[in-house]
């Protein structure tokens, strides 16, 4: 028995040495990532129950040899192209942003045959193929390529899945694979909303409908972060995922992201939740610097009550009318208002308590890993990922600027009644945003009772920002 | 497939006009049916002859003493503060095994 041989096996094909082999030191900068985001979610409870998913979900899909997630796959079942399941390969030219043509398929097998590199093969087509760009004769160059074997371009020819399913999916991923399934069905973020709406009490946005102007308002942020984007270079329906981080709502960027940009899913989700859990540092400053000491002092009277009858009807008219409007809101905002009806008819109450406790717990811990698993070293550390982050606060802030600048309308409008510290509420991420309106607004008079004003643009937020992911799914999906 | 500025420009604007519009036909609606909602009730409680109707539920107004300062909407805080009325209504949403936005306070009054 050789057991130098079979040590060295053993070292060479552990994933420590997956650390030294070529850009390995990427998957050690992301593990750091993955523990600076656990250190955040566990000791500073930034979004816990969704970063420390995340954050275990990096760690875990750039653990060399883990084999837990296949980028090759999803790119493949993405662009519609073949997939080598051996070498976790996806025939796809990225640079021209299409699948391989039959040639660039052929150079891709006598690669993988010969031990060259399809560049090397390209070489040597061209040199040997008297017609370029004849596949007779490209075949005839492929016969003689040195250490070519046809019965071995054969084998693997049939190890290259041509159209991916769902089903080869679960065959050849791995387990985060096999969650991630989840997130590119569109499933989790649509069971989360149903969550979150069997959470929410639209109680104050009823009692006050103006709140929805300022919902509307706080969408400010999406369109001008879009519009960045793509001035610094992104594609639509990229600068149209990047946009959606200004909705400050998880889900629903997932759920855009995955529906336009999905090779953008993971540095999108981690910018969207971080900023979500970082809402008082980015709104406070802003909150102060846009109000003035006696519009932050302005009590507001309270609401008018709102009968149950109409807290039943709201889900219905509001899921009618908006799907009605935007039908491509119909995932997010039928599961928001499904998830609002269970809460509110009072005799589904064991549905309602599924929903929100055991349903939402679920499935958020599928989305987290699933969606920190889309952080593969080699696609995460780019300057694509700086934009995003960067082109994230920007969104947030102005979401925050456009909601407290129609609350200082509102403000002029109504002669003072309302404080224009909700308008900042408007930016969805619920009740975080609220609170922070609260927070301020006792900053500037103990007595000042935001909170359940504030609810209300809040909640429109959560209805205005589907509204806007239906118009960039509309426009560039 | 890269986006020209101006074309970006026109999606942007018209994205957040879209939203404002949605929002703002659905803030109309809202209103609507809460107009509605309040018409039928105020239709409720219109007295009709031979009928005992509202005026048997129709408490009579009690004179009170001045109300502390920090009562907020319909909650009349007598003699407590609002830390206290805050704690009460959570202890007493608690106790019932409702959540406190289905509960009604009329007032909270320290009995000496």
């Amino acid at each position: 028995m050789d057991i130098l041989g079979t040590l060295s096996g053993l070292v060479m094909e552990s994933g420590f040495a997956g650390f030294f082999a070529a850009g390995g030191w990427k998957n050690l900068v992301m593990i750091g990532i993955a523990c600076v985001l656990l250190y955040l979610g566990i000791a500073k409870k930034f979004e816990p129950l969704l970063l420390v998913g995340i954050a275990f979900g990096v760690l875990l899909t750039n653990v060399p040899g883990a084999g837990l997630y296949h980028m090759g796959i999803w790119d493949a079942y993405i662009y519609e192209c073949p997939y080598d399941a051996v070498n976790d390969y996806a025939l796809y030219n990225v640079t021209e942003g299409r699948a391989y043509t039959e040639e660039e398929y052929l150079y891709y097998i006598a690669a993988r045959v010969s031990g060259h590199t399809t560049e090397q093969i390209e070489g040597y087509f061209e040199a040997q193929s008297e017609t370029e760009g004849s596949i007779a004769a490209d075949f005839q160059a492929l016969v003689e390529v040195p250490g070519f074997d046809f019965e071995a371009a054969n084998e693997i020819a049939d190890e290259v899945i041509t159209e991916l399913s769902f089903t080869d999916i679960i065959h050849h991923g791995g387990l985060l694979d096999i969650l991630y399934i989840g997130v590119k069905a569109g499933l989790y973020p649509c069971l989360i909303f149903m969550g979150i709406g069997a959470m929410t009490d639209f109680g104050p946005l009823i009692a006050r409908p103006s709140s929805m102007l300022l919902g509307a308002a706080a969408q400010l942020g999406v369109f001008l972060a879009m519009f960045g984007a793509i001035l610094l270079g992104f594609t639509g329906p990229e600068a149209g995922s990047i946009g959606i981080i200004g909705g400050a709502d998880g889900p629903t960027a997932i759920l855009t992201t995955s529906i336009l940009a999905p090779h953008l899913l993971g540095p999108i989700a981690i910018a969207a939740y971080s900023y979500m859990a970082l809402i008082p540092m980015i709104q406070k400053p802003l909150m102060r610097a846009f109000t003035t000491e006696k519009e932050r002092k302005v009590k507001m009277e309270q609401a008018r009550p709102v009968s149950k009858t109409e807290k039943i009807i709201f889900p219905i008219v509001v899921a009618t009318f908006v799907i009605l409007l935007i039908p491509s809101t119909a995932p997010l905002i039928g599961c928001l208002m499904f998830g609002n009806l269970l809460k509110e008819t009072g005799v589904t109450e064991r549905l309602s308590d599924t929903a929100q406790n055991g349903l939402m717990n679920i499935v958020t811990l599928f989305l987290g890993i699933s969606v920190g698993a889309t952080t593969v070293a080699s696609r995460f550390l780019s300057l694509e990922t700086i934009k995003i982050v960067i082109l994230g606060v920007i969104a947030f802030g102005f979401s925050t600027i456009g909601g407290l600048l129609v609350g200082k309308l509102m403000y002029k409008l109504s002669g003072g009644k309302i404080n224009p510290l909700i308008g900042s509420a408007g930016v969805s991420a619920v009740p975080m945003a609220a609170r922070v309106s609260q927070d301020v607004g006792r900053e500037a008079d103990p007595n000042n009772f935001l909170l359940m004003h504030a609810m209300g643009p809040n909640v429109a937020g959560v209805i205005g920002s589907a509204i806007a992911a239906g118009f960039l799914i509309q426009l560039f999906g | 497939m890269k986006m020209p500025i101006s074309d970006a420009a026109i999606a942007a604007l018209l994205g957040y006009g879209v939203v404002f519009l949605g929002l703002f036909l659905l803030m109309c609606v809202i209103i609507l049916m809460g107009k509605v909602m309040t018409a039928r009730k105020a239709g409720k409680v219109t007295v009709t002859p031979g009928t005992d109707g509202p005026t048997a539920t129709v408490a009579v107004p009690v004179k009170e003493g001045p109300a502390a300062p920090g009562s907020a909407g319909e909650v009349k805080l007598f003699d407590v503060g609002d830390k206290e009325a805050a704690m009460l209504m959570a202890i007493v949403a608690d106790k019932l095994g409702k959540p406190l936005n289905e509960l009604r306070f009329k007032s909270i009054k320290e009995v000496k």
